[in-house]
């Protein structure tokens, strides 16, 4: 029981894991009115209970937070956001056919975090014209219906979206093993 | 102003009347897990429409919870089908 | 006055966009398609209300509440749309010809198929419901 986690005390025979105490009290302080003595106290106590009752498995190696790779990727995620209600709306006015032809590919990430697929596949539901369908943890695999696809170069295009951005992902949240397995592009 | 917001709640409405008519249609339960995620999401623009038309913000606390518990529904019926279907499997 | 234009514009833009959804929902053919507008649009939509509404009340008690709104939609939208899409896979739900690459078919089935050639009917967990042949 000596392998504890960074950032992680014990009480009794549960293990805490201070980051998500902050986090939950962060929350908690949303939802009230700006932070008083008092809603920080009855906050971390709150947290305190919550981690302690229902125990999360802990997040190993966990993620970073690098301020440059977020602002970037929050800039592109807003930026796809928006982007994303266009095309859609074009194929709904249109006369979408009753045999528009789709795809439903698979892309294996660079990386073999859970967190980064995580990430990726939320951040997906940003990005125009794709769906996650299916995930497969062993092999960090994420499987996306692409509305529209119906040929190879649109299909690469989905290909090479999804690894751009999961590098978003990675530069903004990811460990060093995370961006070494970016930066070795070998695939 | 009042226009506007006239205005933003017609749409609104018609969006809700679709996304009912999808709910009604069907055909299965996934669809209706999918239509109703879309009403409950239209709902709370509808309540932001209303914080703004009533100059009162105190309808955000049913916006805050419907966004706590709107996902709920479609995440537990879609569950409830894969665990029914043949053949699933429980990797992933 | 900038404020009050800034409110009007992104409640009408809001609206379109949650219409967009809707019309998305009722026209789109097939399950998956119908997602696509069920997840884009709406969020899009909702967050633009989410906005005017923080334009129009800004103190700090309603902005942290938005916040907090659209961090629950941004995170949770997907992760129900990933379960939905799951289920409707695995349930056949998804008319396998009116696709042209499936690759999660393939990776799915106990046996491969053979190269070069692509499963074009059904696939085998497919439990023998009918597509969405409705209208």
């Amino acid at each position: 029981m000596s392998d504890l986690p960074p950032f992680s005390v014990r009480v009794g025979r549960r293990v805490v894991q201070l980051p998500l105490v902050v986090w939950l009290t962060v929350i908690w302080l949303l939802m009230w009115d700006g932070p008083s003595a008092a809603n920080v106290a009855s906050g971390v106590a709150v947290a305190l209970v919550l981690v302690l009752v229902f125990p999360l498995p802990p997040l190993d190696p966990g993620l970073r937070i690098r301020p440059v790779g977020l602002v970037v990727f929050a800039v592109r995620f807003a930026f796809d956001l928006l982007r994303s209600a266009g095309p859609l709306t074009w194929q709904a006015f249109g006369s979408a056919g009753r045999d528009t032809v789709n795809s439903v590919i698979g892309v294996t990430l660079r990386t073999r975090s859970d967190l980064i697929l995580a990430g990726t596949a939320i951040a997906l539901s940003a990005v125009p014209g794709t769906l996650v369908v299916d995930a497969r943890l062993a092999t960090s695999t994420l499987f996306l219906h692409v509305l529209g696809g119906a040929d190879d170069a649109q299909l690469d295009r989905a290909r090479a979206a999804v690894l751009a951005l999961e590098r978003r992902v990675v530069r903004a949240f990811g460990t060093r093993e995370d961006l070494r397995a970016i930066a070795g592009d070998a695939r | 102003m009042s226009a506007v917001l006239g205005a933003a709640a017609a749409l609104l409405g018609l969006a809700a009347a679709l996304s009912l008519a999808r709910l009604v249609r069907g055909p299965s339960m996934l669809d209706r897990a999918v239509a109703l995620d879309v009403l409950v999401a239209t709902m709370m623009a509808g309540l932001g429409v209303e914080a703004i038309a009533a100059d009162d913000p105190w309808v955000l606390t049913t916006m805050l919870a419907l966004s706590l518990v709107g996902f709920v529904g479609s995440v537990s019926i879609a569950r409830f089908l894969v665990y029914r279907a043949p053949g699933a499997e429980e990797d992933a | 006055m900038i404020a009050t234009v800034l409110t009007g514009a992104c409640v009408l833009a809001g609206a379109g966009a949650a219409l967009s959804a809707g019309l998305g929902l009722l026209r789109l053919p097939d399950l998956l398609s119908r997602m696509h507008a069920a997840t884009k649009p709406q969020a899009v939509g909702l967050l633009m209300v989410l906005v005017a509404v923080g334009v129009r009340f800004p103190t700090g008690g309603v902005i942290t509440t938005l916040l907090l709104v659209a961090l629950l939609q941004l995170t949770t939208v997907p992760i129900a749309a990933h379960m939905v899409g799951r289920a409707a896979y695995r349930t056949g739900r998804v008319p396998r010809h009116l696709l042209y690459v499936d690759e999660l078919d393939e990776a799915l089935s106990p046996v491969p198929p053979g190269a070069g050639e692509r499963p074009s009917g059904r696939g085998p967990d497919s439990g023998g419901e009918e597509p969405d042949a409705e209208h």
